[in-house]
């Protein structure tokens, strides 16, 4: 065989091979994307949500898989890039053809992929707490609408049991989520009788490190009456200003800082002694005490074989459910599958995708760090509670309705 | 020695007696209870009591070893050994029993009433911290209490602290003769709290009149005020200088080696961020290795990770000189591109090698927390010892370039390469060894940033823009310009971000810094002579 003979053949297989592996490889597995940062400033807190997600679609293949099919995960990584989220989705829609994806952390992320997602009408499960604002046909919210975190918290630390809090301290990475959380919770606690002077708002970069003047700055507006912190610090700068806030001898006893975006994978590495009784908003803590969750840290625990923080299971599985209710992966009629799903899920309460908003009704948690790193649940709601993607707090929000536009 | 025994006796006799009669089921049960306004009165209660043993079960609430049966029953519990503080009775874990959660309301009460209790230690340093505690939330219930301490205690500082914490509560005094001499108490008070409260007092009701209605007292509030204010806006500046002087060891570290190696040698090293990043990884390397064989000097792997560092990256930079850079000397862009690669390569291999995620590196304690000064501002300590390694590595590199015969030939290498090598100066080997030492100084840097920030790969490209700024402004070719270029753009950082906000300060640092280089090309110090070329 000459060269030339041998080029044509290998093209002529390869093209061959191209033509019976696409539709060959549709028909024994079903292909899901698994979309997070696994470097870069989010990696911190992104990494053990890809690790959730293929631990949950190990378990779910091995029970059977969706279908009768195996799931098979394709895994990027769009290195905490905002742009590259976008160049990454459309690789997974259009090439790699992935019925679903899983993943994105920042809300600016999430903005990024959302006209890819539109355009060649994929379906992205959205893990994460979020600003709301924001109601599209295509994506599911399984993380916290405001009124699912961040207005429950600053409820708490406004209460007696919390410390009755007069004075604010806003304090966030500066992108979306950050900023539009504060504005809905300014807006929030002027309705509650909190003056203009009582609240300062402070943002800082994505991996910002140097947190001196800050918490000093804190500590100064402290002196002005009871005072907590509301922090929306993304990604890996929460560590430099936990270890910040602990040496400076800042105690939650005198000023509590209440965050969203901290678990126990953020404040891994850090001394958490100086930081007992500092509080977290979530939905789920790996220390609640129920059966299923007991069950899942066991299994994420043989796993993973470290400690982690999984709130992302919830979401593949309402995707399973649906699919099956709809016999087909077809994007379309799997969304309209979705609306009504339950699951019992980790925290010890049946959550439930809302038949319209695309948004889960789940309970509310607040929890304080402990001095190994854990934390204990000190509030929670009775039972779950109704994602209001538009807040009541933004003008004008009254108007939109309550269901993704053309469905 | 029969009395003495008998006496003994009854001494026993008694403690054992309060030991376990003395706290009254009724005073302990609400504490495992649901009920929080019980748990707090219970507390309180407990905290007036003031023995040993109601100290004892309050400290082991505070440090979460206070357990609950299902069945109501307060336990102390350690080493799962459960006693039963009323009846001192021990006996295993029974099932079922959880601990009792602590919120911040509780934790809060606690600590004013242990602070409370510890007013009466022994120890005097115990009782100056507790009194300290609490004059920050003082209130009218603690009065009888700090006058009974106050009439006990002899040691002057504390008194003064409690006679301050008694000036607060007298605010509120019915008489006004006592209002007026608890103002003009507080006029040395370094807690910031007490000022909204004396505002209140002169402020202007609608009507007219006064929250305080005692014109003299009023008066004393006014010097009150004006003091209160000139202490704060002296712990302010102090703080900003502290600050600034913190974020100028960190620049100045990060910076160091840049200043070598771009500096002296002209090369522009892109990669010197990534000879950073390997220095705060051999940090974690010695963390790793320290915890592994000798878990008990963990608290010294610092120190270890400072020659560690040093050599790692020395090594990785003459390598680096050998293999690439010097086949590249003057061509400027071959050499900042070949740079750059050489950058993402090292990142993508220690990516592979450690992963991606940001890895740990602790504090060791003697680190960790930090102290008062003046009253008011906290200086952390790692923050300090920071600080001073700067100060200990720009002497080792002066030393270095002025006092040894290397230095010698660094500085004629760089000042005329043909004339040195014309008296014998070895200029390929002393190019290596410049370059190998300044990335060895970056290891150095590294090591540092490891103490203040994030571990991980990407550690490098958040600093390399911040090094090129403070040695281009600080003038190439100059040590000491580089010193006071990152001390002035630490201390403008940090005197804005108060007033701007931490991403406008940066803005308006790079402004700065454009219009100072358009202004002045050559940076704060240029150097003269043929060399300037």
């Amino acid at each position: 065989m000459n060269r030339k003979q041998f080029l044509k053949t290998l093209l002529g297989a390869s093209l061959a091979a191209a033509w019976f592996t696409g539709p060959a490889s549709a028909a024994d597995t079903i292909k899901v994307g698994v979309l997070h940062s696994l470097s870069g400033t989010m990696a911190i807190s992104e990494t053990s949500l890809k690790d959730v997600a293929l631990m949950t679609i190990d378990e779910i293949n091995a029970s059977g898989g969706v279908l009768g099919k195996q799931l098979e995960a394709v895994v990027v990584d769009p290195a905490s890039n905002w742009p590259l989220f976008a160049e990454k989705a459309r690789g997974l829609l259009s090439q790699d053809k992935v019925s679903v994806v899983f993943g994105c952390w920042t809300s600016v992320s999430r903005k990024s992929v959302l006209p890819v997602f539109k355009e060649l009408n994929g379906l992205l499960f959205y893990p994460v707490q979020y600003e709301g604002e924001e109601l599209e046909k295509n994506v599911f919210y399984t993380g916290a609408a405001p009124n699912q975190q961040a207005i429950p918290a600053v409820e708490y630390l406004m209460s007696k049991e919390g410390g009755g809090a007069k004075r604010w301290v806003l304090l966030g990475t500066d992108y979306v989520y950050p900023r539009t959380t504060n504005k809905i919770l300014r807006a929030f606690l002027k309705s509650k009788g909190v003056d203009e002077k009582d609240i300062d708002e402070v943002y800082t970069p994505f991996g910002h490190s140097d947190y001196q003047t800050i918490v000093a700055n804190v500590k100064k507006f402290a002196a002005g009456g009871k005072t907590a912190v509301v922090s929306t610090i993304n990604g890996d700068s929460n560590v430099p200003f936990y270890k910040e806030l602990g040496n400076a001898g800042l105690k939650a006893t005198d000023v509590p800082v209440v965050a969203f975006s901290v678990g126990e994978e953020e404040l891994r590495g850090v001394d958490t002694k100086p930081l007992v009784g500092h509080l977290a908003a979530w939905n789920y803590f790996q220390s609640i005490k129920n059966p299923v969750n007991t069950e899942f840290i066991k299994k994420w625990k043989a796993y993973a074989k470290a400690k982690g923080l999984p709130n992302a299971d919830t979401g593949i599985h309402m995707w399973k459910q649906a699919v099956e209710k709809a016999k087909t992966t077809d994007v379309d009629k799997v969304i309209a599958a979705v609306g009504g799903q339950t699951f019992k899920a980790p925290s010890g309460f049946t959550i439930k995708m809302d038949e319209k908003n695309h948004h889960l009704h789940k309970p509310v948690f607040i929890g304080e760090i402990k001095a190994d790193g854990q934390f204990s649940v000190v509030w929670k709601t009775p039972g779950p509670v109704r994602a209001q993607p538009w807040s009541p707090f933004i003008a004008g929000n009254d108007k939109k309705k309550d269901v993704p536009e053309g469905m | 020695m029969r009395r003495i025994l008998i006496s003994l006796a009854w001494v026993l006799a008694a403690v054992w007696t309060s030991a376990f009669a003395a706290l009254d089921p009724a005073l302990v049960k609400p504490l495992g209870g649901d009920d929080a306004d019980a748990r707090v009165e219970a507390i309180t209660r407990l905290g007036a009591l003031g023995t040993p043993e109601a100290f004892a079960i309050l400290n082991a609430l505070n440090e979460e070893k206070l357990y609950v049966t299902p069945d109501g029953r307060v336990l102390v519990v350690e080493d799962d050994k459960a006693t039963d503080p009323l009846t001192g009775e021990a006996f295993d874990l029974p099932e079922g029993t959880d601990s009792i959660t602590v919120n911040n309301r509780l934790r809060r009460e606690l600590e004013s009433a242990l602070a409370g209790l510890r007013l009466f230690a022994d120890d005097a340093k115990v009782r100056l911290k507790a009194a300290r505690e609490v004059q920050q939330n003082a209130g009218a219930a603690q009065l009888p209490m700090l006058e009974k301490a106050l009439a006990k205690e002899t040691d002057p500082r504390i008194r003064d602290v409690l006679d301050m914490a008694v000036a607060t509560i007298n605010l509120k005094s019915d008489d006004a003769e006592k209002r007026k001499l608890a103002v003009e108490r507080l006029a040395d008070t370094t807690n910031a709290s007490i000022r909204p409260v004396l505002a209140a007092m002169i402020e202007p009701k609608p009507d007219g009149t006064f929250v305080e209605p005692d014109e003299g007292v009023r008066a004393a509030v006014v010097d009150t005020l004006a003091r209160i204010d000139r202490h704060l806006l002296v712990i302010e500046w102090t703080g900003n200088l502290f600050y600034g002087l913190s974020l100028a060891s960190v620049l100045l570290l990060a910076a160091l080696g840049l200043a070598i190696t771009f500096g002296l040698m002209g090369i522009i090293n892109m990669a010197h961020g990534e000879l950073l990043m390997i220095g705060a990884y051999s940090t974690y390397v010695v963390q790793l290795a320290f915890r592994r064989w000798f878990p008990g000097e963990l608290d010294w792997y610092v120190v270890a990770a400072v020659p560690t560092a040093f050599i790692i990256t020395a090594a990785v930079g003459m390598l680096l000189e050998r293999t690439v850079i010097r086949w590249l000397y003057g061509r400027p862009l071959e050499t900042l591109l070949a740079t750059w690669g050489i950058s993402l390569v090292l990142m993508q291999t220690v990516r592979t090698i450690f992963g991606a995620q940001n890895v740990e590196v602790a504090n060791p304690s003697w680190m960790s927390g930090g102290v008062t000064v003046l009253g008011g501002l906290v200086l952390t300590y790692n923050r300090m010892v920071i600080i001073g390694f700067a100060v200990f590595v720009v002497i080792i590199v002066w030393a270095l370039l002025n006092k040894t015969r290397l230095g010698l030939f660094v500085r004629a290498v760089t000042q005329n390469r043909r004339m040195a090598d014309c008296v014998g100066v070895p200029t390929g080997r002393v190019d290596m060894l410049t370059f190998g030492l300044g990335s060895g100084i970056a290891g150095l840097g590294g090591v540092a940033l490891s103490q203040l920030g994030n571990v991980g790969p990407d550690l490098g490209q958040s600093y390399i823009v911040d090094s090129f700024m403070v040695v281009v402004l600080g003038g190439v070719g100059q040590l000491a310009g580089t010193v006071i270029a990152a001390i002035g753009l630490g201390e403008l950082n940090k005197f804005l971000e108060p007033y701007a906000g931490a991403v406008l300060a940066k803005i308006a640092i790079l402004v700065v810094i454009v219009l100072f280089i358009q202004k002045r090309p050559q940076g704060l110090f240029a150097l003269k002579g043929r060399s300037a070329d």
